[in-house]
C-alpha cells in the first residue's frame, strides 16, 4: 500500500465520527454550573455560622468530600461520562482524580500502590500549579501587577 | 511440513484440525448479541479473585479447561501451549495456565494474539511432531484499563473512536483429526505503522495492518475475496472497518459482502455504549473460538479467513510520542481437509 501517513491521516479525519458537541457542551455547562451553585449554596449556608473565608473553605472541603464519596460509590464517573469538562474543571474533578487511583491501586499495597500512585493523575496539576504560582508571585513582588 | 507458497504465506500439507474450542465471556459480553455462542458467561467479572489480573488469569484457565474437556483430552496429553495477553510480561497467561503443566511458549501480539497462536499451532502442527497444541488468549476490561488508560473510577469521557476492551477468553486445541474446521494456510503479518498516535483510535491504527495482510494473502494465493464465505477481522471496530474498506478499495479489492469484524459483533454498538466497538485479545479469541468455530462446525460457513489485529504500542512508547505499530496474522480455516495452493492456485 503506497500511502503516506499524511494521506492516511486525511482519510481518518474524513472517517471518524465527530464528538457530538451540541450535546456535550450544554451538558458540561449545565453540570459544571450546578456544582458551582451547590458550592455557593454551601458557602451561604455556612456563612450563617462562620465568617466568609471560613465558610468558603468549608464549602470546598464539603465538595471534595462529596466527590470522593461519590467516586467510591461509582456515581461520579457516571455523572462525568455525561458531563465531561463540567465535572473535570471544578474542585470535585480534582478530588476524583486523587480518589480514583487510591481505589484502583490499593491492590498493590498501601505503600507502593496507593501511596505511590495516589497523585499519578493530579500530580502534574499540583506541580505546574505550584510552579505557576511561584512565577506569578515573583512577578507580583516586582511589578505589583494583578494585586 | 508446511509449503512456503510465498515469503509469508504457508499452506499446510496435512491441515491440522481444530479439535475443540471454547470461549468464556464476562457479564457485559454475555449481555451482547453473541451470548449464545459463549460456552460460559461469568457474571462475576472478578471471578471471585481479589485483583483484576488474577480474574483475567482465571478466564484463561477456564477457557483452557473447557476446550480440553470438549476434546476429552487431559492436560498431560497436550504437547505445547501457546498463550499471550495484553498485560505486562503476559502475566494473565503465565498465572492462568501454570497449573496445567503443559510445555509453554508465551506470545505477545496484543489483540492479534489469537491468530498469532493459531498460525503457530498450524505451522508447528502440520509436521505432526507436536500434537496437539493448545492456543489461548484473554483480555479483561478492568486490567487493561488500569494498565493502558485511567483508573476505573476516574471521571472522564471516551471519544467516539474509543473501543471497549472485552472481558473474555478463547482457547482452541489444534491437532491431527478429522473434525472440521481445518487450518489450511497462514499468512504471517508484517508490522504496519501509518503514523497514528491516538491511543483512543486503535481501529484506525490497526486497519492498515489488516489490509496489508489480506492483500498479501490474496496476492500470494491468487485467490479473490468472493471465494471465501467469511472474512473475520479481529477488533477494528466501526472506524477501523470503514478505513479497511477504503484501504482495500485503493487496490480494487472489496470484502464488504463477506466481512465481519469481531469488535463490531461482540457488543450491540447501539445499546451497550461501547462507542466504536469491542477490542482486546479476548474479543477476537471469544468470537473466533465461540461463534466462528461453531459456524464452521455446523457447516454454516465453509471457507473463512480469520485475521486478528494487534496494536503493539506500550504506555511508555505512547508517552514518548511514538506512533502505534500494528500487526495482523491470518489463518485460513476450512471445512474441507484437502490441502490447497499447491503450485500457487486453489
Amino acid at each position: 500500500m503506497k500511502l503516506t501517513p499524511r494521506e492516511y491521516d486525511a482519510m481518518i479525519q474524513k472517517t471518524v465520527p465527530s464528538t457530538k458537541s451540541r450535546r456535550t457542551i450544554p451538558a458540561a455547562f449545565l453540570v459544571g454550573g450546578l456544582i458551582c451553585v451547590l458550592g455557593q449554596g454551601l458557602t451561604d449556608l455556612y456563612k450563617l455560622f462562620l465568617a466568609q473565608q471560613e465558610a468558603s473553605t468549608l464549602a470546598s472541603v464539603t465538595l471534595v468530600f462529596l466527590s470522593a464519596l461519590t467516586t467510591g460509590l461509582g456515581l461520579y464517573p457516571k455523572l462525568a461520562k455525561f458531563a465531561g469538562a463540567g465535572t473535570l474543571v471544578p474542585i470535585t474533578g480534582f478530588a476524583n482524580a486523587v480518589t480514583s487511583p487510591a481505589l484502583e491501586f490499593k491492590s498493590e499495597g498501601f505503600v507502593l500502590g496507593l501511596g505511590a500512585k495516589l497523585f499519578t493523575l493530579s500530580g502534574p496539576v499540583i506541580v505546574y500549579g505550584v510552579a505557576a504560582s511561584v512565577i506569578y508571585g515573583i512577578l507580583y513582588y516586582f511589578t505589583g501587577i494583578g494585586g | 511440513m508446511p509449503t512456503a507458497i510465498a515469503r509469508s504465506t504457508f499452506a499446510m500439507n496435512h491441515p491440522p484440525s481444530v479439535l475443540a474450542s471454547a470461549a468464556v465471556a464476562g457479564k457485559k459480553e454475555g449481555e451482547g448479541p453473541m451470548a449464545q455462542w459463549f460456552d460460559e458467561i461469568q457474571n462475576d467479572t472478578t471471578f471471585g479473585e481479589k485483583t483484576w489480573e488474577k480474574a483475567e488469569s482465571r478466564f484463561q484457565q477456564r477457557a483452557c479447561q473447557l476446550a480440553l474437556k470438549k476434546a476429552k483430552i487431559q492436560p498431560e496429553q497436550v504437547k505445547l501451549l501457546l498463550a499471550g495477553d495484553l498485560l505486562n510480561q503476559c502475566i494473565s497467561s503465565s498465572y492462568g495456565v501454570k497449573e496445567l503443566m503443559i510445555p509453554f511458549f508465551g506470545l505477545y501480539g496484543a489483540c492479534s494474539t489469537m491468530t498469532e497462536a493459531l498460525s503457530l499451532a498450524a505451522l508447528l502442527g502440520d509436521n505432526g511432531v507436536i500434537d496437539p497444541i493448545l492456543a489461548v488468549t484473554s483480555s479483561h476490561f478492568c486490567s487493561a484499563e488500569r494498565q493502558f488508560r485511567y483508573p476505573l473510577e476516574y471521571g472522564g469521557q471516551r471519544p467516539p473512536t474509543a473501543q471497549w476492551t472485552a472481558t473474555a477468553s478463547g482457547a482452541a486445541l489444534v491437532g491431527k483429526g478429522c473434525k472440521p474446521p481445518y487450518l489450511k494456510a497462514v499468512t504471517v503479518g508484517t508490522i504496519q505503522d501509518l503514523g497514528v498516535h491516538d491511543i483512543n483510535n486503535m481501529g484506525a491504527a490497526m486497519a492498515p495492518a489488516a489490509a496489508a495482510t489480506l492483500l498479501t494473502y490474496f496476492q500470494d494465493t491468487g485467490t479473490q475475496p468472493h471465494q471465501y464465505d467469511g472474512i473475520f477481522t479481529g477488533d477494528l471496530g466501526q472506524v477501523g472497518t470503514k478505513l479497511l474498506y477504503q484501504l482495500l478499495a485503493r487496490q480494487q479489492v472489496s470484502v464488504t459482502p463477506m466481512h465481519r469484524d469481531c469488535g463490531c459483533l461482540i457488543f450491540d454498538l447501539k445499546s451497550q455504549d461501547v462507542h466504536a466497538g469491542g477490542s482486546g485479545c479476548g474479543c477476537a479469541a471469544s468470537i473466533g473460538c465461540g461463534y466462528l468455530m461453531r459456524q464452521l462446525e455446523l457447516g454454516k460457513l465453509h471457507n473463512v479467513l480469520f485475521l486478528a489485529t494487534g496494536a503493539l504500542m506500550s504506555t511508555v512508547s505512547c508517552q514518548q510520542g511514538c506512533s502505534i505499530p500494528c500487526i495482523s496474522h491470518l489463518v485460513y480455516l476450512s471445512t474441507d481437509p484437502t490441502p490447497v495452493f499447491q503450485g500457487g492456485g486453489r
